[in-house]
This record gives structure tokens, C-alpha cells and sequence, in this order.
């Protein structure tokens, strides 16, 4: 009798032992995607007007998120506060909660230029500085003191060219002006400005709209190669842009998240009627 | 009561001379035109060429601008016309006078006939005015006729060309685009006469004092005899002394000017809220609009003896008009040119850049210092080389506070002269004209030309060559 219940015991213990393992490998599965960023009841005011109303957003770690919607949806708005660019305006004026790795970037015992050190950002018009391309890349770790001497900084421009996919394109001349580049490598080169201050998080605010579409396709496969190590969020106004290379999109209207989810979910499956009709073209 | 009558009988007279017919006339005519075309135009609409106002106004300005011109080239013409006539019918008279007599008789008959004074009166004289009287009667009806038959001429044929398909649109903008031209020649012609003059004039200069001594020597003291055979001093010119008191005066404006109005401009562009903003900018134009007499007593009468107090209490001797009181004010002068052109090039340098560099975490110093100066640096040089030019031009200032003493020093404790105050100083009072002293102030207001032009075109020059251009 006392046999028969340890078997049986035994069993059980198994069953649960199996059970708790498959429930740990889904766990890992999504495990790969803690959440980076997160933004609760996020509400965003430019004096009198409201532009974003209650929104509530978690970006995953290593992935691409991006953010679509019409023209003065509220999209670069929620962009620019992950990284407190709205402080630039002076009328701005945000509530609710951001939080990177749980530490909320609104605190004021927070420092905003630690802050964008993690969180770097990449603007819809190419914008080098009027310096060499050497002096461009090695703007920021000059700045937050990233390098020890000159042959370290030497190694984190080369390497930051190099994932930008810039570095064979101008390795014999990184000593000329940023600006005399075209508009694509210019917008890499702004890439590599961002790695280079080793961001945790990517901002892209509409980074291919000033580009052809071969400098685009450039930029776009870049962007899929970057995943691997940094979060990258993306704002853009292209439909297929946005289901190239994003693994989760959120659809913004009117200063409200419609929507968000797996971007193959939310382009072949849309719950909300209003993104059906965005991503088919009917308004917007 | 008296000035009411005054006015009116001004604008009588006005309307009644050739000018006032002529512009009645083309109002006229505007009007006659605008209802012509208006007529046709109501007709036919869209298919004729141009507007009704264009017709009126290419009519209007075919009558008023060749009756402009003639009267304008009457009034110059007239005069030379007189006086050769009345030389040539008295040419036997005057061949019997001097140079001199000659144009002092001439002179006498054109002031007798026109009611000024003469200084004596002979027989001859009279009737030399009698005939200039009749020939500017004769010159009158000229004047009448001529005018309003060119008016009339051009007129009619003008308004007998208004029809639906003239081209009066073209024709107006081609008037409008010639006049602009001959506009902008009377500014250039203006600026090549000014400075032809004072090269002629120096190289009469020249022919008195040789260019290497003007350059190179060491001494300025411009007294010459004033009456042949005077016992006096053999005056020296030698600009040396008054270039090194300039460029002292200058660097001292320049010490005050440079940095106190760039980083005032930074704070306005950079930090400044909106608010504060609206009331420094006007304060600052204020400043601007001190006009340099005031700053030059201040200068004289409030820092001069500041500073020779300061002087003295800490042993040092200041004399009363030195170059350091002159040099600040200046500086305080130009405060708001430098502050305010160095404002237009930082705030020309576009936000996205700023964001660039915020974006990477840089802050509000940072980013000034690193990106937004050197993006402003060409148009910073510009407004510093700018001010410089100003500052070597400035006159009053320095006439008040730096003195006269041509001191070959860089104490600017002690009084230096500069060019301007030199120039003003050989031109004040009566001077012959072709003495050496006086030609001298063509001379260094050639060499000031010379240096304010090479100081304007290396600026113009820095800023095209460096500008960024930003899209």
C-alpha cells in the first residue's frame, strides 16, 4: 500500500516536474523579450492642447516596435518621450509613467543626459554635425568620456561605422566633412553616432522619409541586423516599412493607441476597424 | 493763418511748373486709358492681353517719364547753355580781363539777373544781364514747350496703342525693371565718384608728400606755414602714429565688444525664455540707436576721469584723454552690432542640429560650444570683422576721449590720436584747398577705405567660403 502510493507519488511528481518545465520553456520563449521600455498612462500636453491621451505601451528587448498612424497622431510624440526630447520645447508638458528597465526616466533624480546616452535617437532628416565623419561618430563618446585614449576611441568609431554598414564606404576618408556624404550614408552615419555612445535602446523618428529607395533598403536591412543587440523603436509612414522590419506595431490615432500586438497579427489580423482601414489604405 | 497761405501757394506753384502740369497730365491721361480699356475689356475679357490698369498705367508713365526727363536734362543743360552765350557776345570784353575778372564778371551777371547780391555793378555788367534776362525768357518757353510736347507727343501715341491686344502688362514691367536699374547705377556711380575723388586728390597729395613717408615714417605733425614765408614748423605726415592709435583704440573696443556681445547673443538665441527675450532684444537696439555724440560725451565727461581716478589711486598716470576711456565706450557702442548680427547667424543654425546633439546626451553648453559655434564660426568672423570696421571708422568717440596727440604708444593710458579725429582736425576751420595739410585728409581717408574695404571683403569672403549651406 505504502509502495503503491510512493509510485504513484512518483508519478505525480513527474507529471508536475513536466508540467513546470513546459511552462518554463514557454517562459523562456517570451523570456527572450523582457520588456525594455514601458509606458503607462502616458499623456502628453503642448500648453492648452492635448496631443497624447492615456497611453500605454511596453517595448521588448531586442526587437524592433514600430509606430504607424496618420499624420499628427500623437506617433513622434510618444518617440520623443522616451528619450525627454519633448524637455527641448518649452510648453511641453508630460504625465503618467516611462520607464526604462523599471526606473522611471521622469524622476527627477534622474539625469536626462545619462538618459539619452541609453536611449539614442536617429531624426527623420539626416543631420550631421559640420564636422569630419571621424569627429561626427566620436561626437558623443568625447562627451559622456566613453574611451580611455585615443586608440580605444579610435577602435569604438571604426567599429561603430562598421555596424552601421558605413565603414567601407568611407574608411580612406573619415577625416572629410559629414555633410559632403549622400543623404543615405549621412542617415547611417547618424546610426553610427547613436551606437557609439552604446545606447541601450534606438530611436528612429521617420529615418528613411528624406531617402531614396535604395539608401531606404539600406537602412532597412540595418535596422534587422541592429536587432540583435539594441531595442529599436521606429516611427514610420510606411505600411510596408513597418511590416518589413518590426516584429510588434503599434497603431496610433488621434493621440490614442488604437491598437498594438505582433505586427503579422496586426497587418493580416486587425482586431479594431480603424486599423483594418488604416493598413488598407482607406484613410490616413 | 501765414503758414496755411504759405502752404498753398507752394502747392500752387508746384502744379503750375512744369513738373505739376506733367503729372496732372498723366493722371489724366491714366484715367482717360483706364476707362478705354475698361471698355474693351468688359467686351471682350479674358481674350484681351493685359488689365485695364495696365493699359492706364503704361499710358500714365509714357507721358510723365519723357517729359521727366527732358525737364531734368533742361535744368542741367540750360545754365551751361546761358553762360557760353553770353560769353561768346562778350567775348571781346572779356579778352581784355584775367582769369579771374572773367569769372568774377560772370559770375556778377548771373546774380544780378537772378536777384542775388553782386559785389559791384558796372555798365557792362547791366547789360550783360539785360541780355541773359531775355535769354532765359527765351529759355522758359523752351522749357513750357518742350515739356508738355514731349508729354503730348508720347501721350497720344501711347493712347492710341491701347487696344485689346497691346502688351502693356510686358511693357510696364520693363519700365518698373529699368527704373530699378537706373536706381541701383546712381548708388554705384555715387560710390566710384566718391572714392575717384579721393584717389585724385590723394595723388595730388602724394605729389607734395612722398607715399613712403605717408606710410612709413614715424611722425605726424601736419602744421605748415599758412602765408608763404611764415617762420613755422616743415609739417610731417606720417600715418604711423594715427594707424597704431586706431588699432589701439580698436583692439580695446573689440576686447569689450567681442565677448560681451557674443555671449550675450548666445544667451538670447540659446537660453533666454520668449518672454525675456522680446524686451532684451529692443533694449539692445536701443543701445544701437545712442547716437555716437552722446556716447562720445559720456565717454569724455564720465569714464575718461573715472578712469584717471582709478589711475591714481592705484599709482598709475592716466592721462585725462586717453585711449582706454575712448576704447570701452566704444566697445559699449558696438555691443549691440556684434550681439545682434552674431544673433542672426546662431539662430540661422537649424534646430535639427541642436536635437542631433541633444539627442546624444549632450547639454546646453556642450552642444553651443560644439556644434552650434563652429556652425556659426564664418557668420561669427563676419560680424566681428564688421564690427571691427565700424569701430576703425567711428569718429566722435574718439574726437571727444582720445585726443589729439599723435603718440606712437601701446600704453592705453595715455592719449593717442586716431585717422578720423586727424581727418576732422585738417578739415575744421578755413583751409586752402590745395595745401598739403588739407590734401593730407583725402590721403588718410583713402588709407581708411583702403583698410575698412580689405577688412569687408576678407569678411564677405570668410563667409562664402565656410558657409554651411543648410537646406
Amino acid at each position: 500500500m505504502e509502495v503503491q502510493s510512493a509510485v504513484k507519488d512518483k508519478v505525480e511528481q513527474d507529471k508536475a516536474m513536466a508540467l513546470k518545465e513546459e511552462t518554463a520553456k514557454t517562459a523562456a520563449n517570451t523570456a527572450a523579450k523582457t520588456v525594455k521600455m514601458s509606458g503607462k498612462d502616458v499623456c502628453v500636453y503642448y500648453g492648452e492642447k492635448q496631443a497624447l491621451f492615456d497611453v500605454n505601451l511596453d517595448i521588448l528587448e531586442n526587437s524592433v516596435t514600430s509606430l504607424i498612424g496618420p499624420s499628427g497622431c500623437g506617433k513622434s510624440t510618444f518617440l520623443r518621450c522616451l528619450n525627454r526630447m519633448n524637455d527641448v520645447i518649452d510648453i511641453c508638458r508630460v504625465t503618467g509613467e516611462i520607464t526604462l528597465e523599471g526606473d522611471d526616466i521622469y524622476d527627477p533624480s534622474l539625469d536626462v543626459v545619462e538618459l539619452r546616452a541609453r536611449v539614442g535617437m536617429v531624426f527623420q532628416k539626416p543631420n550631421p554635425f559640420p564636422k569630419s565623419i571621424y569627429d561626427n561618430v566620436a561626437y558623443g563618446p568625447r562627451i559622456h568620456g566613453i574611451t580611455a585614449d585615443r586608440t580605444e576611441l579610435d577602435e569604438l568609431v571604426e567599429s561603430s561605422l562598421q555596424k552601421a554598414g558605413l565603414w567601407n564606404e568611407v574608411k580612406d576618408r573619415v577625416a572629410e566633412s559629414g555633410t559632403g556624404l549622400s543623404g543615405g550614408q549621412q542617415q547611417r552615419l547618424c546610426i553610427a553616432r547613436a551606437i557609439a555612445t552604446k545606447p541601450d535602446v534606438i530611436l528612429m523618428d521617420e529615418p528613411c522619409s528624406a531617402l531614396d529607395p535604395i539608401a531606404t533598403a539600406t537602412i532597412e536591412e540595418l535596422i534587422d541586423e541592429l536587432r540583435a543587440n539594441y531595442t529599436i523603436v521606429i516611427v514610420t509612414h510606411s505600411m510596408q516599412q513597418a511590416a518589413r522590419v518590426s516584429q510588434r506595431t503599434a497603431f496610433f490615432h488621434l493621440g490614442k493607441i488604437i491598437e498594438e500586438g505582433e505586427t503579422t497579427q496586426i497587418f493580416t489580423n486587425p482586431q479594431d476597424e480603424k486599423t483594418q482601414d488604416y493598413i488598407t489604405g482607406r484613410f490616413g | 493763418m501765414q503758414l496755411l497761405t504759405d502752404f498753398f501757394s507752394g502747392l500752387l506753384g508746384l502744379i503750375i511748373s512744369p513738373l505739376g502740369v506733367i503729372l496732372l497730365l498723366s493722371a489724366l491721361a491714366y484715367y482717360f486709358a483706364l476707362k478705354k480699356s475698361s471698355g474693351f475689356y468688359a467686351e471682350h475679357g479674358r481674350e484681351v492681353h493685359s488689365l485695364p490698369f495696365y493699359n492706364a498705367s503704361y499710358v500714365a508713365l509714357s507721358i510723365f517719364l519723357p517729359a521727366a526727363v527732358f525737364l531734368l536734362i533742361f535744368s542741367i543743360v540750360a545754365p551751361m547753355v546761358y553762360q557760353s552765350m553770353v560769353e561768346t557776345t562778350y567775348q571781346n570784353h572779356l579778352q581784355s580781363l584775367t582769369d579771374f575778372q572773367q569769372s568774377n564778371f560772370i559770375n556778377n551777371v548771373f546774380a544780378l539777373t537772378t536777384g542775388n547780391i553782386t559785389s559791384k555793378s558796372s555798365e557792362m555788367i547791366t547789360e550783360a544781364s539785360q541780355y541773359l534776362t531775355s535769354l532765359m525768357n527765351v529759355g522758359q518757353y523752351v522749357r513750357w514747350f518742350g515739356t508738355i510736347g514731349f508729354a503730348a507727343i508720347f501721350g497720344f501715341l501711347a493712347y492710341r496703342a491701347v487696344n485689346p491686344r497691346l502688351r502693356a502688362r510686358n511693357r510696364v514691367e520693363i519700365i518698373i525693371k529699368t527704373l530699378l536699374i537706373i536706381c541701383s547705377i546712381i548708388a554705384i556711380l555715387t560710390t566710384i565718384g566718391i572714392v575717384l575723388s579721393l584717389v585724385f586728390e590723394s595723388l595730388r597729395f602724394f605729389q607734395k608728400v612722398p607715399i613712403t613717408e605717408f606710410l612709413f615714417g614715424m611722425h605726424w605733425s601736419p602744421q605748415t606755414s599758412i602765408r608763404p614765408g611764415q617762420v613755422s614748423a616743415e609739417g610731417s605726415f606720417a600715418a604711423l602714429p594715427l594707424i597704431a592709435g586706431t588699432m589701439l583704440i580698436t583692439f580695446i573696443a573689440m576686447l569689450v565688444a567681442g565677448p560681451i556681445g557674443l555671449m550675450s547673443a548666445i544667451y538670447l538665441s540659446d537660453y533666454a525664455s520668449p518672454k525675456f527675450r522680446s524686451i532684451a532684444k529692443p533694449v539692445l537696439e536701443i543701445l544701437a540707436g545712442i547716437p555716437t555724440v552722446v556716447y562720445g560725451f559720456f565717454a569724455a565727461l564720465t569714464v575718461a576721469p573715472l578712469i584717471r581716478g582709478w589711475g591714481e589711486s592705484i599709482g598709475l598716470s592716466v592721462s585725462s584723454e586717453s585711449a582706454l576711456a575712448a576704447g570701452l565706450v566704444m566697445g559699449i557702442m558696438i555691443i549691440p552690432l556684434v550681439s545682434s548680427l552674431s544673433d542672426d547667424v546662431i539662430n540661422s543654425v537649424p534646430q535639427a542640429m541642436r536635437d542631433g546633439s541633444y539627442g546624444l546626451g549632450a547639454t546646453k553648453s556642450e552642444t553651443i560650444r560644439q556644434v552650434v559655434l563652429p556652425a556659426a564660426l564664418p557668420g561669427i568672423v563676419s560680424a566681428m570683422l564688421l564690427a571691427v570696421s565700424r569701430a576703425i571708422g567711428e569718429t566722435m568717440i574718439v574726437v571727444m576721449a582720445a585726443g589729439l596727440a599723435a603718440n606712437l604708444t601701446i600704453n592705453p593710458l595715455e592719449a593717442v590720436t586716431t585717422v578720423t579725429v586727424q581727418i576732422v582736425t585738417l578739415l575744421v576751420g578755413d583751409q586752402e584747398f590745395d595745401s598739403a595739410k588739407t590734401l593730407a585728409a583725402f590721403a588718410l581717408g583713402l588709407l581708411l577705405f583702403v583698410i575698412t574695404l580689405t577688412l569687408n571683403v576678407i569678411a564677405l569672403r570668410v563667409v562664402q567660403k565656410y558657409r554651411e549651406q543648410y537646406e
